[in-house]
C-alpha cells in the first residue's frame, strides 16, 4: 500500500522534528490523535490539530495523558490508525496503557520527545533518560519496539516506520525523540505519496463463527477485527486465552506471555535498524543513538586523525536491542564507548552483550545540553590507554 | 411425589430470556449471591432488545472491578479496559467510528474515583455515549474499601470506624458537568431501570444512569444491614420517585431516603456536531470531514 496523495505534502520543507513527525504520522495513514499539551512535544499535536481538518483526521485534546493513551486504543479498535504524543511526566502517566496495548496487541504509536527528568525536571531541555522507561516502564513482562530519530528528516521517516511496525507486529511502537531533535529545524524531503510504503492492518477474512481473537494459526501475530464488524469480540487487559476470554491460569499466562515477547524478540533481526560507520577493523566502536550520534561525529573524526581505528554505530531501533549484533561485534573490537544523555542506560545493554569480550565505557551526561565532542573524544582515546 | 402429579408438572425450559445477549460459555459469573449487578445486566439486555438497535453496532466498555466484568459477559463487541479509563477508551472509539453505539458500564469506584476526571470531561464535551454506573457504595472486588460514594458513617475496611469522607452526589455531578440525560434508580426498580437505559441509549449525547445496587458481601455485612433481600426492602421502603428533581437535592445519607427518577433530559450538540459545524464554517469546501 502507498500513502494517501491528498495527505502527503510532497516536496522539500524547512521544518522542525516535531512538525516532521506530524507529517510522518499523516503520511502513514494516522487518522486519530489524542494528546495533552506538554513541552517539548506540543508542536507535534499543534500541527496535527491544524492539519487534520484538511486531511480527514480527528484530533482531540484530552484531559490528561492517561486519557490520551487509552483514547487512541479505542480508536484503533474502531479500525483506525492512531497515536499520542508526549514528554517527560506525560510519558510516565502513559505507562499503564503501554502495558494495555502490549497485552491486547493493539497497534499504536507513542511519540516521546524526551526532556530532562525526573519529575518536572528540565521541560525545555533535552535528555535521553527515558530509554529504560520505554522498555520497562509498565509493570510485568512485555516487549515493545522503540526507534530513535536523530534529525527532522528521520522524525518523518521513522514515524512512518513506527506505524508500519505497529501494524506488522501488533505492538505499541515508541518514537523516542528528544528536545533537540524535536526543535531542530532542517530540510525535510517528503517523497511523493506513491513512493511511501504504508503497511495496512491485517483484518481477518474468517467469518465471525470461525474467528478466534488470539489464535495465530502458527504465525506469531494474530489477525485483527474491529468493533462493529459483527464479530462480537471480547478484549481484556486480563490474561486471556485464544478466544480473548480471561483465564487465571499459569498455563494460559505462560503461553500468552511468551508469544507476546517472542513475536518481537524472535524478529529482532528483521526489526533491527543500525547505521554503521567504519566498523570493519575498528579497535574502538562508539555506540550512540538519537541526538548524541551527531555529537559523536566530530569526536570520531578527531580520533581518526590521531590514528585510532574508531568505528561508530548508531542504533536507530533501540528496542528490541540488537543483542546478537553487539555480541558478535564485541569479539572483534577491544572497546565500546557509549555516550548517552543520561547517567547510564543503554550502556548496560552493550556491556551485557559484550559479555567481557570488550571493554565498555559510558560517557554520561545529566542532560539539559548535549555532550561536547571533546568529552566523547577523551573517552575514545582513554578507553584503550591512548591518552 | 405421586406419579399423577409429576406428570402434570410442566418443567420450565432452563433458558434465560436474555441468553442471546450473554456469553453463556463464560457462566457462571463471578458475582456473589444477592449482588445487584446481574439484575442490572438483565435490565440492560432487555433494554437493548427493546431498543431494536443493530446489536453488531453496539460496543460496551468497562473499567475494572465487579461491574467492570459486565463487558465480558455480554455477547456484544466488549472491551474490558484499565481501571477508571473506560470513558476515554469509549471516547476514542466513538469518535473514530460514529456509527457505533457506545455504552460504558462500570462501578462507582472505577467511574468516580480513579476515573472521575474522565467522566466530567466526557460530559462536558457531550461525547455521544451512555454511562451506566452500578453504585454499590463500596469497592467490592478489592474487599470492601470506602468509595467516593460511600455514605458518611458507613464502614469500609479503610474507614473501619465509619467514613467521614464526604461522598459525591452522582446525578448532581453529571448534571453540572453537562450530561443530557440523568436518571437514578435502584435494583428494586427493574422496570424503571430498563426504561431509563432504553431512554439513555436513545438520547443523543452523554447520558448517565445510576443504579443503586446491593453488595451484601462487603457493604451490607460489615454495616450490619442484612443480606441482599434486606437491601431490596430498604430500597422499596425508602425510595421516593421524584422525576425532574433538582439534582442538588438528591444526595444520599447512610440508610436514608433515596430520591430516584429521571432528573435531567435536555438537548445539547454533541462533540462531533460541534466539530463538524465549526470546521465547516471555518474551512468551507476545504474541510475534509472525517470518514468513520
Amino acid at each position: 500500500m502507498n500513502a494517501d496523495k491528498k495527505a502527503v505534502l510532497t516536496g522539500a520543507h524547512f521544518i522542525d522534528g516535531d512538525h516532521a513527525a506530524c507529517e510522518g504520522a499523516i503520511a502513514a495513514g494516522c487518522k486519530f490523535v489524542a494528546g495533552y499539551p506538554i513541552t517539548p512535544s506540543t508542536e507535534v499535536v499543534e500541527r496535527i490539530a491544524a492539519r487534520f481538518p484538511l486531511v480527514g483526521g480527528i484530533f482531540v485534546q484530552m484531559e490528561d495523558e492517561i486519557a490520551s493513551s487509552i483514547a487512541i486504543q479505542g480508536a484503533v479498535w474502531a479500525g483506525k490508525k492512531a497515536m499520542t504524543v508526549t514528554s517527560g511526566p506525560g510519558f510516565s502517566l502513559m505507562m499503564e496503557h503501554i502495558g494495555f496495548a502490549a497485552i491486547t496487541e493493539t497497534p499504536c504509536v507513542f511519540i516521546n520527545v524526551q526532556r530532562g527528568g525526573p519529575s518536572t525536571g528540565l521541560p525545555t531541555l533535552p535528555a535521553q533518560a527515558d530509554m529504560m522507561q520505554a522498555r520497562w516502564g509498565s509493570h510485568g513482562d512485555y516487549e515493545i519496539i522503540a526507534i530513535v530519530p536523530n534529525s527532522p528528516q528521520e522524525c518523518f521517516d521513522l514515524t512512518i516506520r513506527a506505524f508500519n511496525l505497529a501494524e506488522e507486529y501488533r505492538v505499541p511502537v515508541l518514537v523516542m525523540m528528544d528536545e533537540c531533535v524535536g526543535h531542530m529545524t532542517e530540510k525535510v524531503e517528503i517523497p511523493e505519496a506513491d513512493k511511501i510504503e504504508v503497511v495496512e492492518r491485517k483484518f481477518t477474512e474468517k467469518p465471525p463463527g470461525e474467528y478466534r481473537m488470539f489464535d495465530t494459526n502458527g504465525s506469531m501475530v494474530p489477525e485483527m477485527v474491529k468493533a462493529g464488524a459483527g464479530y462480537r469480540i471480547h478484549l481484556t487487559g486480563l490474561t486471556h486465552d485464544d478466544r480473548g476470554y480471561p483465564a487465571m491460569s499459569p498455563v494460559v499466562h505462560n503461553k500468552m506471555l511468551r508469544r507476546l515477547v517472542d513475536k518481537v524478540l524472535l524478529n529482532e533481526e528483521k526489526i533491527r535498524h543500525i547505521e554503521e560507520d567504519q566498523v570493519e577493523g575498528a579497535d574502538v566502536v562508539v555506540v550512540s543513538y538519537g541526538i548524541t550520534s551527531r555529537v559523536v561525529l566530530p569526536a570520531v573524526n578527531k580520533a581518526r586523525k590521531d590514528g585510532i581505528k574508531v568505528g561508530h554505530i548508531r542504533l536507530i531501533t533501540v528496542w528490541p536491542f540488537p543483542e546478537s549484533y553487539i555480541r558478535e561485534l564485541a569479539k572483534k573490537v577491544s572497546a565500546f564507548v557509549v555516550p548517552e544523555l543520561n547517567l547510564g542506560q543503554i550502556v548496560y545493554e552493550v556491556e551485557r552483550c559484550a559479555a567481557g569480550n570488550a571493554v565498555t565505557q559510558l560517557v554520561s551526561h545529566a542532560g539539559g545540553a548535549v555532550h561536547s565532542p571533546e568529552e566523547i573524544y577523551d573517552e575514545i582515546k582513554g578507553v584503550l590507554g591512548h591518552a | 411425589m405421586p406419579e399423577e402429579l409429576t406428570a402434570e408438572l410442566e418443567i420450565p425450559e432452563a433458558k434465560n430470556p436474555v441468553e442471546s445477549l450473554l456469553r453463556m460459555e463464560r457462566m457462571p459469573h463471578i458475582w456473589c449471591p444477592g449482588c445487584g449487578i446481574g439484575t442490572t445486566v438483565n435490565c440492560f439486555a432487555r433494554a437493548l432488545e427493546q431498543s431494536k438497535l443493530d446489536l453488531d453496532n453496539v460496543a460496551i466498555v468497562s473499567g475494572i472491578g465487579c461491574t467492570g466484568r459486565v463487558a465480558g459477559y455480554l455477547h456484544l463487541d466488549s472491551f474490558h479496559t484499565t481501571h477508571g479509563r473506560a470513558i476515554p477508551f469509549a471516547t476514542g472509539m466513538k469518535l473514530a467510528n460514529p456509527e457505533l453505539k457506545l455504552v460504558v458500564y462500570s462501578g462507582d469506584g472505577d467511574l468516580f474515583a480513579i476515573g472521575g476526571n474522565h467522566f466530567i470531561h466526557a460530559a462536558r464535551r457531550n461525547v455521544d455515549m451512555t454511562v451506566i454506573c452500578v453504585n454499590n457504595l463500596i469497592y467490592g472486588m478489592t474487599g470492601g474499601q470506602v468509595a467516593p460514594t460511600t455514605p458518611v458513617t458507613a464502614k469500609g475496611t479503610t474507614y473501619p470506624y465509619g467514613s467521614y469522607d464526604p461522598p459525591f452526589n452522582l446525578p448532581y455531578l453529571a448534571d453540572s458537568s453537562g450530561a443530557v440525560y440523568v436518571a437514578r434508580w435502584t435494583t428494586y426498580h427493574v422496570r424503571h431501570v430498563t426504561k431509563a437505559i432504553k431512554e439513555a441509549i436513545n438520547t443523543r449525547g452523554f447520558s448517565f444512569v445510576e443504579i443503586i445496587s446491593p453488595c451484601p458481601t462487603l457493604y451490607s455485612r460489615r454495616n450490619k444491614l442484612g443480606d441482599g433481600l434486606d437491601q431490596m426492602n430498604y430500597y422499596k421502603e425508602n425510595s421516593e420517585i421524584r422525576n425532574g428533581a433538582d439534582t442538588k437535592e438528591v444526595g444520599m445519607d447512610f440508610q436514608g431516603k433515596i430520591i430516584v427518577g429521571k432528573f435531567v433530559e435536555r438537548e445539547r450538540k454533541t462533540y462531533r456536531q460541534l466539530m463538524n459545524e465549526h470546521l465547516t464554517n471555518v474551512f468551507g469546501d476545504q474541510f475534509t470531514p472525517y470518514e468513520g
